[in-house]
């Protein structure tokens, strides 16, 4: 009897060894993630042919804006509550309840005259600090007559220790003489080295 | 008859579908691989001199001979230089950029140029497998480039940048600086002499 099979292929694909790969892809970019920081001034820094990496631990930041106003930024909450403590002990900064302290800490990047530090840290302002930070009033002030900046780095690098380091991160619109202000407000507390944030760029050769 | 049925033994099917598991994995790690920064920002790092009047008054001193060179940068991207003392028309308009101002430096640095070069071939072979070797080679790397850039014939360069400029101006001539290896060079104020220099010069506005 001429009985013909038709012999039934298996569509089954084996997965084994895909799932295999992508569980080691997973694991490293697991790993390896270190996540966005969500900072609330958004800036642009300049490309540099300049390939140094930027230390991550220990570093204090000042933003410079496009409209000149300056922040300042430290990379924990460590740091920010030994920062505070340093302020109190100048008598910069007085009178602050446990909650402003907190709130405080909580907020890494911050930028306001002295006099109004105590009303952006005030509970009602709760979670819309960062947005404040883009009214007209923020920005630390670093003329010579008005030097907060001068202040806030020196308690820093009090409280800190000689390892933190001092980073400038401005948009490569920002005027010149607003740079040149925050320098000078540096120099004159003896910082004399520092880093300036690029993004990188090949030389045109 | 009725043993045989009872000892035929339904095949189960050993195989667990993959699929599912894969798609969720894709799915994360995809989500890890766009959280990822694995581009950290670069930084350049910058030693201004102190303000402390002696050291001011040695680098006076050394920056007045004839190597010097003297930057100007303008509002609108727009430099000037020149070589040795100022006077009345030995000033040059330049840009920036490759042609511009980079070929001037790079002519005034010849000398250290060529052996940076050199110095990088020798460098190139030199690879090591061993980890303290290779950290070694690049120490001494370093030490020989610093001592090529602060070599005897080498240019001093003073940079003068206006309060017009922006700051990508001040990084893009840094930038200049380190593409040039010149090892000694200063930020100074830009005063209103320099300024009615170039009006003189060239008629600005």
């Amino acid at each position: 009897m001429g009985r013909f099979k038709i012999k039934k292929q298996d569509t089954f694909i084996d997965m084994t060894p895909m799932s295999d790969v992508m569980v080691l892809l997973l694991t490293f970019f697991m790993l390896t993630a270190t996540f966005v920081k969500e900072e609330p001034i958004q800036v642009q820094t300049p490309g540099s042919v300049s390939e140094i990496k930027i230390p991550e631990k220990n570093l204090l930041t000042i933003f410079v804006n496009p409209q000149g106003q300056v922040f300042m930024n430290l990379d924990s909450e460590p740091n920010m509550a030994t920062l505070l403590d340093q302020m109190e002990e100048r008598n910069a900064l007085s009178g602050l309840t446990p909650e402003q302290k907190k709130a405080f800490t909580m907020c890494p990047t911050f930028g306001h005259p002295l006099n109004l530090i105590k009303s952006w840290l005030s509970p009602e302002n709760d979670g819309k600090r960062n947005e404040l930070l883009h009214q007209a009033s923020a920005g630390i002030p670093c003329d010579s007559t008005n030097d907060e900046l001068k202040i806030w780095v020196q308690a820093a690098r009090d409280g800190l220790g000689e390892n933190m380091r001092i980073a400038i991160k401005a948009d490569q619109t920002t005027s010149y003489g607003v740079i040149k202000k925050v320098m000078d407000s540096l120099r004159s507390i003896h910082e004399n080295r520092y880093n300036l944030i690029t993004n990188l760029k090949g030389a045109d050769e | 008859m009725a043993k045989a049925k009872e000892s035929r033994q339904k095949k189960m099917n050993a195989r667990v579908d993959f699929t599912p598991m894969v798609d969720m994995i894709m799915l994360l790690v995809t989500f890890f691989m766009l959280c990822t920064t694995l581009l950290k920002p670069q930084t350049m790092e910058i030693a201004m001199p102190s303000d402390k009047e002696d050291v001011n008054e040695a680098d006076r001193s050394q920056i007045a001979e004839s190597k010097a060179i003297t930057i100007l940068v303008d509002e609108g991207r727009t430099v000037y230089y020149f070589k040795g003392k100022p006077s009345d028309d030995n000033l040059e308009k330049s840009a920036f950029g490759k042609d511009g101002i980079r070929a001037v430096l790079m002519e005034a640095n010849a000398e250290a140029v060529k052996k940076v070069k050199a110095l990088k071939d020798e460098y190139k072979h030199k690879m090591s497998s061993n980890l303290t070797e290779e950290l070694r080679l690049k120490e001494e790397y370093k030490a020989k480039l610093d001592e090529i850039k602060d070599g005897e014939d080498t240019p001093s360069v003073i940079i003068k940048i206006s309060d017009k400029a922006v700051y990508k101006d001040q990084i893009d001539i840094l930038d200049e600086m380190q593409i040039c290896n010149i090892g000694k060079y200063v930020i100074d104020n830009f005063k209103p002499e320099d300024k009615a220099k170039i009006d003189a010069k060239f008629g600005g506005k």
